[in-house]
């Protein structure tokens, strides 16, 4: 066992070094950008064998690792932001082709406001694309999440591609100690790649993805909910094995001092660290809080959501990301159907956009908010929790109004 | 359902869903007879996406697959990766994709297999079209052609896809037509034998679009190599060599006067036309000499 250095961009490339992939195609973005980087010095080293195809735009790079991951070889790519977005239509070929790549999405706000820094909005627009979604605490979980996202991803009965996310510049650009297995642990774990129910190969061929008429296709999106179905406890077992072999625990939702919380706060990300942290200082205030952590967003662990809820009168979900013209965030408006034959009060809180922190005060807010309306005391809560109090005055145009 | 009764000679199956007197069938025939079955195709969605097939049946006994309208390129370019880190140098990485898929919405990752020198064979089947959409305009479709989307005519000539590729000096590129297979197949093998990226724009008549008589379909190619709106020439080494040359062009109107797409225009616009043709023809030879 060995201890090392590393942001999240470097431990992201550490994992899938340590996969071998064999061809990666990656193009820059911010806060991306040092994935790219890294993973051409590595090959270029010789440490890494593998082809690296230096792509013209995001669309290319994952449409390079699809195709080759078809053909036979673990590939990797990673994006954020509007990258991701620009991927859109190839996430849709990845997952319906059952190609299972992982990649890490480093979350970064979507134009316009441009913006350089984090929240979930680029990955919460492709939720529903057919990919897995792990969100990252910390810098350990960015690596540990990618080798479980390997060995559930090419499950025969799942066979679906995942993203890993890790927050920008939060997760991407922060140095933290990690502990990194022997290759031969990573080996062992995962294996070597084998292309299963779909692959190009000239001694068998087969052609993948023709037109489809209206008489099968209802039944392969079908085959892909059941692949989702089949993730969660595929998910489960491959987190039991990778405890067993590397002694570090992971849950599809983690319930963090929630069994005999008042109200617990719903979150995923970087954000969960703050979170636990004002829990614990709460605590010894004497105020019964918990607070319930989502690494796997898809598939939506809805059962597991309920476990860990029922019983909680007052929830609060912070989202991460804007929902523009939704009632609430995706997170908020997931776990109120999971909840929904229970009786309970779910509020949904929005921040954290476009780089702003979640503050250790900004938490501490919503929990007591959360305490108040448990207690009768409070009806309103304030959905956009960190906004502030001149929002509309922001930009202007006082010019021919 | 039919039984098959006797297996297609060919890569390809005995019937395909493409209209009668399809050009591009005839390519794919004749391209993939020289390149074997050690060949992966890549085919975007469009006329070409008939031979990936329907449903649970394919026209294609070789692997392939049927990616996006603009990443036909990059798709060629994941599969060559995969079988380079195989160890696999022989097989032929084919990407076959038309006008719409080629010159407009994919010419970026294209440009990005051409500037990167991957080893894929690139042929781009030029019906002058998006065909397989109901026959709306490209940046391919030529001067004065009607379609769906140029209803009056298209007011712009071409874009020059031999030349894009050729200023990223790629090992080999060339131009080829149906009426002269012999010519075409010889290409595809020098394409295929070609370390690097290499491509064929073929021009590819099409009854349906270009709406004439299906029977037609090698006169009127053959009209367009007379008539100088086609020039058969390659970029090899460095190096063009034309490969036909008409002593003198034939009248505009042998080619056009078939085809119900310049059936609208008035005598001016057919004289107008016929300058337009001349003028770039004659400059386009004096190019293609200067590049020997």
């Amino acid at each position: 066992m060995t201890y090392k250095m590393m942001d999240g961009n470097l431990a992201a490339v550490e994992a899938m070094k340590m996969a071998k992939v064999q061809v990666v195609s990656a193009y820059p973005i911010t806060p991306q950008s040092n994935i790219a980087e890294k993973l051409s010095d590595l090959v270029a080293s010789g440490e890494l064998k593998a082809e690296y195809i230096r792509v013209e735009s995001e669309h290319s790079a994952l449409s390079v690792a699809t195709t080759a991951q078809l053909a036979g070889v673990r590939a990797a790519t990673a994006t954020a932001s509007n990258g991701l977005a620009l991927m859109h239509e190839v996430l849709g070929m990845t997952s319906g082709n059952r190609v299972p790549i992982v990649m890490p999405v480093v979350n970064r706000g979507v134009a316009a406001p441009w913006t350089l820094w984090c929240e979930h909005g680029d990955a919460m627009a492709e939720r529903d694309m057919g990919w897995m979604q792990f969100y990252c605490e910390n810098v350990q979980e960015v690596f540990d999440l990618i080798l479980m996202a390997y060995k559930a991803a090419e499950d025969k009965d799942v066979l679906t591609p995942a993203m890993v996310c890790l927050d920008g510049f939060f997760l991407s650009h922060s140095m933290q100690k990690i502990v990194v297995p022997k290759q031969e642990l990573v080996d062992n774990f995962i294996g070597g790649y084998k292309s299963q129910n779909t692959y190009l190969d000239t001694e068998d061929p087969m052609f993948i993805c023709d037109l489809t008429g209206s008489e099968e296709y209802t039944e392969m999106k079908y085959q892909q909910k059941v692949a989702m179905d089949n993730a969660i406890g595929v998910i489960e077992q491959v987190q039991r094995e990778f405890e067993e072999r590397f002694g570090r625990k992971y849950s599809i939702v983690e319930g963090y001092r929630t069994e005999d919380a008042d109200v617990v706060l719903v979150a995923l990300g970087s954000m969960c660290g703050t979170g636990k942290h004002v829990v614990n200082k709460l605590r010894e205030k004497g105020k019964k809080v918990g607070l319930a952590k989502v690494t796997v967003f898809r598939p939506f662990p809805a059962e597991k959501i309920r476990e860990i809820l029922s019983g909680t009168r007052c929830i609060g979900v912070f989202d991460r990301s804007a929902g523009i013209g939704g009632q609430g965030g995706p997170v908020w408006s997931e776990v109120c159907a999971a909840m929904k034959d229970i009786s309970c009060d779910i509020r949904n809180y929005t921040g954290g956009l476009g780089g702003r922190d979640v503050s250790p005060d900004n938490i501490e807010k919503i929990f007591d908010e959360l305490l108040e309306i448990s207690q009768g005391k409070r009806k309103n809560h304030t959905a956009w929790i960190d906004l502030k109090e001149n929002a509309m005055d922001i930009r202007q145009v006082i010019k021919n109004v | 359902m039919y039984d098959v009764q006797h297996n297609s000679r060919g890569l390809v199956s005995h019937g395909v869903s493409a209209c009668a007197g399809c050009g591009m069938e005839l390519i794919m025939r004749n391209v993939l007879e020289v390149l074997g079955e050690d060949t992966i195709i890549l085919i975007p969605p469009g006329c070409s996406a008939l031979f990936s097939g329907f449903g649970n049946e394919t026209a294609l006994k070789i692997p392939g697959f049927q990616g996006n309208l603009e990443n036909t390129a990059a798709c060629a370019a994941g599969v060559r990766a995969a079988l380079n880190a195989k160890g696999n140098k022989h097989t032929t990485v084919l990407a076959f994709a038309g006008d719409g898929g080629t010159v407009d919405i994919g010419i970026q990752s294209l440009s990005g297999v051409l500037e990167r020198r991957d080893k894929v064979l690139y042929i781009c089947y030029d019906n002058e079209a998006y065909m397989n959409t109901g026959i709306q305009a490209s940046s391919s479709t030529p001067y004065f052609a009607g379609t769906t989307t140029t209803p009056s005519g298209k007011k712009t000539g071409r874009k020059d896809l031999m030349q894009i590729a050729i200023a990223h000096d790629i090992p080999y590129a060339a131009t080829a037509s149906i009426n002269n297979l012999n010519d075409l197949k010889k290409k595809v093998q020098k394409a295929k034998d070609t370390d690097g990226p290499s491509l064929l724009h073929i021009h590819t008549p099409c009854p349906t679009g270009w709406r004439y008589e299906p029977a037609k379909t090698i006169e009127i190619a053959r009209a367009a190599v007379q008539t100088g709106c086609w020039i058969l020439y390659e970029y090899e080494a460095g190096k063009v060599t034309i490969n036909y040359r008409q002593k003198e062009l034939k009248p505009i109107e042998e080619y056009i006067g078939f085809q119900g797409r310049f059936g609208n225009l008035s005598k001016e616009q057919k004289k107008e036309i016929q300058d337009y043709v001349t003028k770039q023809y004659n400059k386009y030879i004096i190019k293609l000499e200067a590049m020997n």
